[in-house]
């Protein structure tokens, strides 16, 4: 799978709340409409400034403070093509695999705001031809890796019937 | 080659002996999911084309971040988790029963040794009873309701030892905002955190539940505390003569961090914004003017809380500047708290007594600051926008520390009022 796309670039510790405020996500179950609020606490006009397959760029702990499952749903119906960080909290990182979200743990100190990249998940690696740089993606677990080619767990389990691990 | 509680937990629920690293499937005991995650357990659950539950008898939801509605979206949500309930036969606590962290260990649902998973981040607190519980999204969630199993990364070990003996004024908050400054936000991702030492062992349950609370604060998987008389005496109040199964770590189990904390020259100690981990001693921000004081929530919401709370306010009055907002942990302790006289010193003082709950914590409902207003909390979260305005300024502390600062109008130093 080969991705290009736009950066977006956050700090370290970006908490659920950031991505997606608890004053939106305990009303509605209309992704779509979520989307239109993420990282809006932080910088309120972020939903007019991402077009689809953009990256959000971060580093370390990306997605920490609650389960909730919006902030990765809202993130993939705003279309957002890939997280990079340089590494996810726990819960945020299985929620985005289970419902196929490209999550990319890569050393992102050398990308900038606005950066276009391309990433080829095949091989690994993430290509910054501006820079002439190419970053290597630490790799999952085979495990993970089917669910992400399944496009999420429910797909998985439907057509797996069960963990193969 | 020896193992972690989290290793032997994990391997009794997965058939097999399972260390740090691997990747395994378990079988699970307990699930919960709440009114802000399990919308979405149910939508998820029919994703799967889910059609059974497991176990109708091991899977709670709880009415706690939004209860009673506070709006129509909600309202419609709540019907839905209702009409689940109905159709699947599952437990359920209703609005005004209580904080699904304080609830789930007070009914009597959980045993030490068990593995349980929570679609709420916090569900790490049950660790205070040792047994494993692990917050996840409402997929994961799902997931488990329909097969009693789940896929888990078994996780590194961290230990934490509390030694020496707190003083006046010191609490466990402040012991758990003190693991939160030594470690960070991300000091424990994935990872479990077996708590243990002489300093643990003084304190009480709802001492040690405020403390494995926290634990989700530095990134923790799980927190599990060391089994000792107190969580004996603690479990046999709902279990009886039942056999229990405590879980302890073998001597040579091997750990990816052990830390010592001594605490006796701790201070109150208060989390700044934006931040769990910007902690500093409460004298840094004495002073401070504050326009909201709130006791409650999964960190700080029970019996012990509430004592404290009450030994400050009796006789005396919140500052007029101040609203102070009380939301007991459940039923059982605002029933408890009526008897003590702690509900008539709060009235008497001015605080406003909600219903048991989230309360203001979360940002839906009851008490949701204005543009740069101050708030001290007992809660456990500070990030920006988290009690619903991005303009406000929340501070975290002990009930103590907040109970004081409502008297004084400022943040101040509990010792003052002990």
């Amino acid at each position: 799978m080969e991705l290009t796309g736009k950066t977006h670039k956050f700090g370290d510790d970006i908490n659920t709340d950031y991505i997606i405020s608890g004053r939106y996500k305990f009303k509605t179950l209309d992704m779509s409409e979520l989307a239109q609020h993420i990282f809006e606490d932080i910088d309120p006009d972020f939903s007019k400034k991402i077009g689809p397959g953009d990256f959000i760029v971060a580093g370390n702990n990306f997605g920490c403070g609650s389960s909730r499952e919006q902030a990765v749903l809202a993130l993939k119906y705003a279309k957002i093509g890939a997280i990079i960080a340089k590494s996810f909290a726990r819960i945020f990182f299985r929620n985005g695999i289970n419902v196929g979200l490209v999550l990319i743990e890569a050393n992102t100190d050398s990308i900038s705001q606005n950066d276009i990249l391309r990433i080829d998940l095949a091989e690994g690696k993430i290509f910054n031809e501006a820079k002439k740089e190419i970053i290597q993606i630490r790799p999952l677990p085979d495990f993970l890796l089917k669910i992400i080619n399944e496009g999420g767990v429910a797909n998985y389990l439907k057509k797996y019937r069960d963990f193969q691990i | 080659m020896g193992q972690t509680i989290a290793e032997k937990i994990l391997s009794s629920h997965a058939g097999k002996p399972v260390f740090a690293g691997e990747i395994c499937v378990a079988r699970v005991d307990f699930l919960m999911a709440q009114d802000g995650t399990a919308p979405l357990v149910i939508r998820a659950f029919e994703e799967l084309n889910g059609d059974r539950i497991f176990d109708p008898e091991k899977i709670c939801f709880v009415f706690d971040h939004s209860a009673p509605s506070p709006n129509m979206g909600v309202s419609a949500l709540h019907k839905l988790m209702r009409d689940f309930v109905r159709k699947y036969g599952i437990k359920k606590t209703e609005i005004g029963e209580g904080v699904c962290h304080v609830l789930m260990p007070e009914k009597g649902f959980l045993r030490p040794g068990q593995l349980v998973l929570g679609a709420d981040s916090h569900t790490p607190t049950y660790g205070a009873m040792n047994l494993m519980a692990c917050g996840v999204g409402s997929t994961d969630l799902a997931i488990a309701m329909l097969t009693g199993k789940q896929w888990f990364k078994v996780p590194h070990t961290t230990k934490i030892v509390f030694y020496g003996k707190l003083n006046r004024g010191v609490f466990a908050k402040d012991m758990g905002l003190l693991m939160v400054k030594t470690l960070t936000a991300r000091g424990a991702v994935y990872q479990s955190v077996e708590i243990t030492g002489e300093a643990t062992g003084r304190i009480s349950m709802d001492g040690r539940f405020t403390i494995a609370n926290l634990v989700t604060e530095i990134g923790g998987k799980n927190c599990v505390m060391e089994y000792d008389e107190k969580t004996e005496n603690y479990i046999r109040t709902f279990a009886g003569d039942e056999k229990i199964n405590p879980v302890f770590a073998d001597k040579d189990a091997s750990y990816s961090n052990e830390i010592e904390m001594d605490v006796s020259k701790l201070e109150p100690l208060v989390a700044k914004p934006h931040t769990v981990d910007n902690v500093c001693e409460v004298e840094e921000v004495r002073g401070t003017k504050i326009n909201q004081a709130f006791i409650g929530t999964c960190t700080n919401g029970r019996i012990e809380d509430l004592a404290v709370a009450a030994k400050i306010l009796k006789g005396r009055k919140v500052h007029s500047d101040v609203r102070a907002i009380i939301t007991p942990g459940s039923r059982k302790i605002y029933l408890e708290a009526m008897k003590k006289g702690y509900i008539k010193i709060f009235m008497e003082s001015g605080c406003c007594v909600t219903n048991p709950g989230c309360g203001p914590c979360v940002g839906t409902h009851q008490g949701v600051p204005s543009d740069g207003e101050v708030v001290i909390s007992t809660a456990n979260r500070n990030f920006k926008g988290r009690m619903g305005n991005p303009q406000a300024f929340i501070y975290l502390a002990s009930p103590a520390t907040v109970a004081a600062s409502a008297v004084k109008g400022e943040i101040s130093d509990p010792r003052e009022f002990l």
